[in-house]
């Protein structure tokens, strides 16, 4: 691996990040005096802010990097991701669910679960949400503290150390509004840090026509039509015609629908920014906001992995390359990196970097906020000590951040001695997490919903995601933990079709067991399901205001923008 | 809440720009070859003071919080 070597002024700025980061943290301390400031920061924040943090909660660094990565791999077909997956669930989770989140008053997701359920199906989600939020950051942390050690040469323990002591100050003195305010400097370093990138590189590689070329060079030489590398739907009739190797339905269904809904929509680490927000317009506005950034993310994350790739195939003996693996393929995960080492001198190289480690660290903070407002509020006060002071929950919420981040680097340094258990974990963490979309539109628009129905269908649907798991294998691996563990009935042309006829099963089995089970189960009163069921919802009406003010009409205007993206690229 | 987001936004663009520019004035220009000859140091320092300067600006004047609301 190719080492990068740092300038005193590289340092320079990395500090100058840390010390704004840590200031942040104690200019706000003041200001935490209840549980309600130090979990939800008031319900107090406007909305670009709160719609900002949705947006970079789920930009952690092993996104970025594995978008890039993505991009080299399969091309401008990554963006699916961003343009059939997140946008259109942000608009959904905007226009249509936001109301019963904020409207509901719920402090978390499982906490709606238990206002409109039960308690059995709030527990289940709390717990099975905890626990992967600890894993998550623990991942991150690992994932940096490998990054850095190959890239820079420091040491392991010093990075994980240093950024779980960051992190640990920042979130303890300032809790959520802390984390949302850091979350709003890393995506402004983001695009500070990897716009320049883009720009020289597209300038390197002749332009999108150059790039286009040259990828289709790379195209052919893989044995696919010369734009598959270029184009989102052109070569999705078959899954074996395109790099992703997915076809356009299980795209639509299973990424589009299903992954996608599923995490924009029901995942507490994103709507619990939304949560934030100081009023129910500003709530519903919070992922609309995000939306439009969203839009254009590609560009800076997907494109960097295309031209990389374009330049490792086409470029002489002195140009750029991907560095390889031990068994001589190509690293793709060292994509932005080695990007950021190529075209960056000294100064630029030291911002790219800082917003690098800005997406691990805020990618981290999210997680752990996440998970002692979920911790707090739906595990100890629901289970463990009921009736306590609201000082002693704002003690407890403190108190749960040092435990998290403390679990989150037992968890990574775990990794580095069972890696195996950590695909393990987050395979089954996508069981659970497969079906839960479905709850939730049933739970939100149709009123017979019950509580022992929702129980019922989501463990159905976690038990039909692991049983078409086991029974169905991506091409070319082999038994065990990619599949097929309980026989092959079905092979995949790839992994990524796989996950997604994945969700696609988790989700119907949900969706269907949910239904069964709620008719054969008596229906909960109406009286307590008011303003948390659509049918038994006041309407908000949005007369009177600005258009830019209408969560509809801004739902609109992005949908058409994202059509419009992806007939020019088609 | 508490503190107005848009200063540390401003704040932090502004003064990384200003290092960038300064670095980009008195480093050695070879090494600009890597990005396309380009003294990417001092073109992006300098958009970064002004986006800085532009947050800083909006969040003396107050405006841009009343529109968002």
């Amino acid at each position: 691996m190719p080492r990068i070597e740092l300038a005193p002024v590289d340092y320079l700025i990395l500090c100058t990040y840390l010390v704004f980061v840590l200031g942040i943290g104690f200019a706000l301390k003041r200001y935490m005096k209840s549980s309600d400031d130090f979990f939800m920061s008031g319900r107090a924040l406007p909305a670009w802010v709160t719609g900002l943090a949705f947006l970079s909660a789920n930009l952690g660094a092993q996104e970025v990097m594995g978008m890039a990565a993505s991009g080299a791999k399969y091309g401008i077909a990554t963006a699916h991701f961003y343009w059939v997956g997140a946008v259109p669930a942000m608009v959904f989770v905007g226009v249509f669910m936001m109301p019963f989140y904020y409207g509901s008053r719920a402090r978390s997701v499982p906490e709606y679960l238990k206002l409109r359920f039960d308690e059995k199906t709030r527990g289940f989600n709390a717990l099975s949400f905890a626990a992967m939020t600890v894993f998550s950051s623990g991942i991150s942390l690992y994932a940096m503290g490998l990054l850095l050690t190959a890239l820079l040469g420091w040491d392991f323990n010093a990075c994980i150390l240093l950024s779980a002591v960051v992190v640990l100050l920042y979130i303890t003195l300032g809790g959520l509004t802390s984390a949302i305010y850091n979350e709003v400097l890393q995506f402004f370093l983001i695009v500070a840090g990897f716009l320049p990138l883009v720009l020289l590189g597209l300038e390197n590689v002749g332009g999108w026509s150059g790039l286009t070329e040259r990828l289709a060079a790379v195209s052919t030489g893989r044995g696919f039509e010369a734009s598959a590398f270029t184009s989102l739907w052109g070569t999705l009739g078959n899954a074996s015609a395109n790099p992703l190797g997915v076809e356009w339905f299980g795209t639509l269904m299973g990424l589009g629908f299903v992954l996608s809904f599923g995490y924009w929509c029901t995942d507490f680490l994103v709507v619990q920014r939304a949560m934030a927000a100081d009023s129910m317009l500003a709530a519903r506005r919070t992922p609309l906001i995000a939306a439009f950034p969203k839009m254009i993310f590609p560009f800076l994350v997907i494109v960097p992995g295309m031209i990389a790739i374009a330049l490792t195939k086409t470029s002489g003996a002195d140009g750029f390359q991907l560095p390889l693996k031990p068994d001589g393929s190509l690293n793709y995960d060292m994509t932005i990196p080695m990007m950021l080492g190529h075209y960056f001198p000294s100064g630029m190289l030291g911002l790219g970097l800082t917003a690098l480690m800005a997406s691990f660290m805020s990618g981290m903070a999210g997680n752990v906020t996440a998970f002692n407002t979920v911790w707090t509020y739906d595990i100890y006060q629901a289970y463990i000590r009921p009736r306590e002071s609201d000082a002693h929950y704002l003690w407890m919420g403190r108190a749960s951040t040092v435990g998290g981040i403390g679990a989150s680097v037992a968890a990574a340094y775990l990794a580095t001695q069972f890696n195996n258990i950590m695909d393990f974990l987050q395979l089954v963490f996508a069981f659970v997490n497969a079906p839960l979309f479905a709850t939730f539109l049933l739970g939100m628009f149709w009123k017979r919903a019950t509580g022992h129905g929702a129980f019922f269908g989501l463990v159905a649907g976690t038990a039909a995601a692991a049983l078409h798991h086991g029974l169905s294998l991506p091409a070319g691996s082999a038994v065990g933990i990619k599949g097929g563990w309980l026989g092959v009935m079905t092979a995949y042309p790839s992994e990524m079709a796989q996950n997604f006829w994945t969700a696609i099963f988790a989700w119907t089995a949900c969706f269907l067991a949910t239904i069964v089970a709620s008719l054969a189960t008596r229906a909960h009163r109406e009286e307590d399901m008011r303003g948390l069921v659509w049918p038994l919802t006041e309407r908000q009406s949005d007369a009177g205001l600005a258009w830019h003010q209408k969560p509809a009409t801004l739902g609109l205007i992005i949908l058409a923008l994202v059509a419009a993206l992806n007939i020019i690229f088609w | 809440m508490g503190i107005d987001i848009r200063k540390p936004i401003g704040g932090l663009l502004a003064l990384l720009g200003l290092i960038l520019m300064v670095y980009g004035l008195v480093a050695d220009p070879a090494q600009y070859r890597k990005s396309n000859g380009r003294n990417i140091n001092l073109i992006w320092g300098g958009v970064l003071v002004a986006a800085g300067g532009a947050f800083l600006l909006g969040s003396r004047s107050g405006t841009a919080r009343q529109a968002s609301r």
